[in-house]
């Protein structure tokens, strides 16, 4: 993998719709409709997953973004 | 009594609210607006209004505008705050401008509505932001039903959970029928 050493991690909670956080995943993302759904299931189940990798400002933005949507995001160094 | 978001035939989205539909949506949706208006943490400075740089660093106080405005960084407070400071007012500011799209084109008497898409994207934002306050003042937790089966018959909070719960099925048809667009 190239030098992308940031992640944005999306959390679980207990309000968000899992259609409305697969529906988010690939409004943003453009992600496939099997992989927003893998992703949100991967969330919904593990409490958490990353859904996203790159620079530190990418994944600034991005979280930003999740925020926006409502989503429960926050961003780290890749471990 | 139970309105749902529908794809048109055009590709618009419609739904009809029934008279206390409409009244609760009015007054929850109003409610939030309030709720983002107050103590907005924006710079009175006007260079830092117009670059949308906030004051505000700390985590908000209110779990519900918490919710609405998390951390950044789960374990670095300073990075937390510097990314508050460029993001929040923004964020801020488009939740209000989705809710009060949401409350235009709700207008005052009930009607059928149609929506533009990015009308319905801020319907979507502003139904999905009121559950988060809604959950987070009532202790929404992941077994609704559970929740609701453990309250006593006079729980004060019945009648908000009641709403959270149309509130769900509301936002659940707008996402189905975005779904299904093209």
């Amino acid at each position: 993998m190239p030098d992308k050493p940031w992640v944005t991690i999306v959390w679980n909670d207990p309000v968000n719709l899992m259609s409305y956080v697969a529906y988010v995943f690939q409004k943003h993302f453009g992600y496939t409709k099997e992989k927003s759904a893998k992703l949100m299931l991967d969330v919904h189940e593990k409490g958490r997953a990353v859904v996203s990798n790159g620079t530190r400002e990418e994944m600034e933005r991005d979280v930003e973004a999740m925020h926006g949507y409502g989503l429960w995001a926050t961003l780290q160094h890749d471990e | 009594m139970a309105a749902s978001f529908r794809r048109g035939r055009k590709g618009d989205l419609t739904v009809t609210f029934g008279i206390d539909e409409h009244r609760v949506l009015q007054m929850m949706l109003g409610d939030m607006l309030k709720l983002l208006q107050a103590d907005d943490g924006v710079e009175e400075d006007p260079l830092a209004q117009a670059l949308g740089i906030g004051t505000a660093t700390e985590t908000p106080a209110d779990p519900a505008l918490a919710r609405l405005f998390p951390d950044g960084y789960v374990d670095d407070a300073e990075a937390s705050a510097d990314f508050r400071r460029y993001t929040e007012p923004g964020l801020r500011s488009a939740k209000r401008d989705a809710l009060e799209t949401a409350l235009a084109t709700l207008g005052d008497e009930p009607h059928k509505i149609v929506l533009s898409p990015q009308e319905a994207q801020a319907w979507l934002g502003a139904l999905n932001d009121t559950r988060l306050v809604l959950g987070e003042r009532l202790g929404v937790v992941e077994d609704f039903e559970d929740l609701l089966a453990s309250l006593e018959e006079d729980d004060p909070r019945l009648p908000l959970l009641w709403v959270y719960d149309r509130l769900t099925f509301l936002q659940e048809s707008l996402v189905q029928a975005l779904w299904e667009g093209p």
